[in-house]
């Protein structure tokens, strides 16, 4: 078999917003020679039962991700800033739905 | 031939170009040179599969002798069947399929936008569904082409190779016959002969971006309206028509 | 003990609580290296079956007998390819690229499974596959949902959405060759003649003979045993048998009041041994057709990224 030098087609994911949703999901990844590529293929292979409205596709090196061990300093901070959450505050039932 | 006659044809060759054409790109599945692209001409096949069953299965209400989709599909030999001589031509290479598709694709979004103006409303419905997919079918081919073209040397000689091997076949894309004739002053066809300009202004700028060259006119075969095939019609036929004819009385 | 060994020890211990916590362990975790190169080797596999399994159907795909029948076949094959495909992307997040994992199939270090190795003579396998083959898979495919690795669960999610209509449209071939001409009745019963066997190894070995199970199960990479898994597979699909008026070909086949579970007969484990070993009428073919698609296809994909290299260049320049 053919050990042939690395051209392989970049790696992309891709992220798809549906008709009735809010916000891109990642779906997958898949593989193409440039962005235009990896949005085609991204059509023919994530949206087939017309699941997509939006698609983003982003070249898998340019994904910046945080590590789980910045878990602590990166997330906590937050957890007791209670003030963020929705329930932290009572409303007059007067008000209704916010 | 009567009126009824020349509608039944007219959708047979519609019915037929999508089928013949279909039937090829099924022949790529599991073979495509990456999983994306299999992916790709699959879909694109259904999509043919899908506007063939729709224009034979109105065809057959057309003629009004009881055959439906399957019976025109699996009962016509050779000298019935309507589709042009480009699209039953082999596989080939990527580069091949690549320039059978490119240069049908340019030219069915052109008849197709026609179509979908059509006095018969089933008709111009059928297309103006067909239109969308067909919309893509047609940047999918272009694409490919100028990858190809502006690709490496090799990539670049089997495309000008594949195109130079196709060219001949496609003014019969463009002919008008006493049917077409006919379906274009009932306002229910296209006059495809009219397109012809306008398919090489878009083929030239795609052939150009892709640093390809456009042959010369030297050659062109034709035959198809009459039903005379090249001999490649024969094997497709066979392959696709064997269990239906082997067990006529079977239902599937 | 050296700090590096109770390091090691400690995030064991946690990964391992968190596996039994039912908690997804995602790309970028630490994980044990074994339960690394294990799923790499489980999620490859499972991809190149996927891509495999496309061959045995698409040899019929020119021949399906109504327009009806070959659209879904071709959609059904369609479905499998992208399933390959999300099962690939899934592995690649374990740190093996595509290529290799194709370098893995060609080169017969990796497998794929071997259902795949039998051909499709008739119509009627075609039903049959979709019955059989499919219905086993999913029957696997549901317990991989839980799957402790979060990429592989998410995968088999989508997978088994889409699955659903692949089983069905199998049957409904069956049924409609069972309930046929005398031809397509004996086509019919041919089909599950040669498929029934080979369905039931798709499950792999007696849990006594299978030596990695315990730690897979240990790690929720397996959530069932593969005796388990074949006893479900066993009873859902005898009925479906008897319905179509058909004979499975086994005569120790028999309902155990006692057990609650159908018994059956051994398998021919020789077989499948001989099968997996390269033996089986097809394995030379598929191997052959999926080097000639990767291979074959080199100058497509190089073109492609040829252009791209140069398009970016020319855009740079310009900028």
């Amino acid at each position: 078999m053919n050990i042939e030098t690395k051209s392989e087609l970049p790696l992309y994911e891709v992220f798809i917003r549906s008709k009735n949703g809010l916000d891109h999901k990642h779906v997958g990844s898949l593989h193409a020679a440039d962005a235009e590529m990896a949005l085609t293929n991204a059509r023919d292979v994530y949206t087939r039962r017309g699941e997509g409205v939006s698609i983003w596709v982003v070249k898998s090196t340019d994904i910046v991700a945080s590590s789980p061990e910045d878990r602590g300093s990166f997330y906590e901070p937050s957890d007791d800033k209670l003030y963020r959450h929705p329930t932290f505050f009572e409303l007059p039932d007067e008000v209704g739905h916010l | 031939m009567t009126d009824k006659d020349m509608r039944f044809d007219y959708l047979l060759r519609l019915g037929d170009n999508s089928l013949i054409l279909g039937q090829r790109l099924a022949e790529w599945c599991g073979h495509a040179p990456m999983l994306e692209e299999d992916l790709a001409l699959t879909n694109i096949g259904l999509d043919l599969l899908g506007q063939a069953r729709m224009f034979l299965s109105y065809a057959g209400e057309v003629e009004g002798k009881g055959r439906d989709e399957d019976r025109l599909a699996y009962f016509r030999d050779t000298k019935d069947w309507r589709n042009l001589l480009l699209l039953e031509q082999p596989n080939g290479d990527f580069a091949k399929t690549m320039a059978r598709q490119f240069f049908f694709d340019a030219f069915h979004y052109l008849q197709f936008e026609g179509l979908a103006r059509s006095s018969d409303d089933r008709l111009a419905g059928i297309a103006a569904k067909s239109l969308k997919e067909i919309t893509y079918h047609r940047r999918h081919s272009a694409d490919w082409i100028i990858r190809l073209g502006d690709g490496t040397d090799e990539s670049h000689e089997r495309i000008q190779g594949a195109i130079d091997d196709l060219w001949g076949y496609l003014p019969e894309m463009f002919d008008m016959d006493a049917v077409d004739d006919a379906m274009l002053t009932d306002g229910i066809g296209v006059d495809v002969a009219a397109l012809r300009p306008v398919w090489d202004d878009y083929v030239n700028g795609v052939l150009a971006e892709a640093t390809l060259i456009r042959p010369a006119d030297s050659w062109s075969v034709r035959g198809s309206r009459e039903g005379k095939h090249s001999e490649h019609l024969g094997y497709l036929l066979a392959e696709m028509q064997f269990l239906p004819r082997a067990y006529p009385d079977a239902k599937w | 003990m050296d700090v590096i060994d109770q390091e090691h020890d400690e995030l064991e211990t946690a990964f391992q609580a968190k596996v039994e916590a039912e908690q997804r362990i995602e790309p970028k975790d630490w994980m044990p290296e074994k339960y690394r190169q294990t799923l790499i080797r489980q999620m490859s596999q499972h991809a190149h079956s996927e891509i495999v399994g496309m061959l045995p159907e698409g040899n019929w795909l020119t021949r399906a007998p109504s327009l009806k029948r070959k659209t879904i076949l071709m959609a059904k094959i369609q479905d499998e390819g992208g399933h390959g495909l999300y099962l690939y992307s899934a592995t690649e997040t374990l740190g093996i690229s595509r290529d290799e994992m194709f370098e893995q199939l060609h080169s017969g270090k990796a497998k794929y499974s071997s259902i795949f190795n039998y051909p499709t003579l008739n119509w009627a396998d075609i039903g049959a596959i979709g019955w059989l083959v499919d219905g086993a898979a999913i029957t696997n495919q549901i317990a991989l949902c839980r799957c402790s690795y979060g990429p592989y669960a998410r995968a088999m999610i989508r997978i088994c959405k889409e699955e659903s209509f692949h089983q069905r449209q199998g049957y409904d071939i069956m049924m409609t060759m069972a309930q046929g001409t005398k031809e397509q009745r004996e086509m019919a019963q041919d089909a599950l003649n040669r498929w029934w066997w080979p369905t039931l190894m798709m499950f792999g070995p007696n849990d006594a003979n299978s030596a990695n199970s315990a730690q897979s199960m240990k790690w929720k990479i397996k959530r069932q045993s593969n005796d388990d898994l074949r006893q479900k597979f066993v009873d859902a699909t005898v009925p479906q048998a008897e319905f179509l008026g058909l004979t499975i070909p086994d005569d120790k086949l028999a309902w155990n009041d006692a057990r609650g579970h159908y018994d059956f007969g051994e398998i021919d484990w020789e077989e499948f041994k001989a099968v997996v070993k390269g033996n089986g009428l097809c394995n030379r073919e598929r191997l052959q057709a999926r080097v000639d698609a990767h291979d074959g296809g080199k100058w497509v994909r190089d073109a492609a990224l040829a252009y791209a290299t140069k398009k970016a260049a020319r855009k740079a320049k310009a900028a």
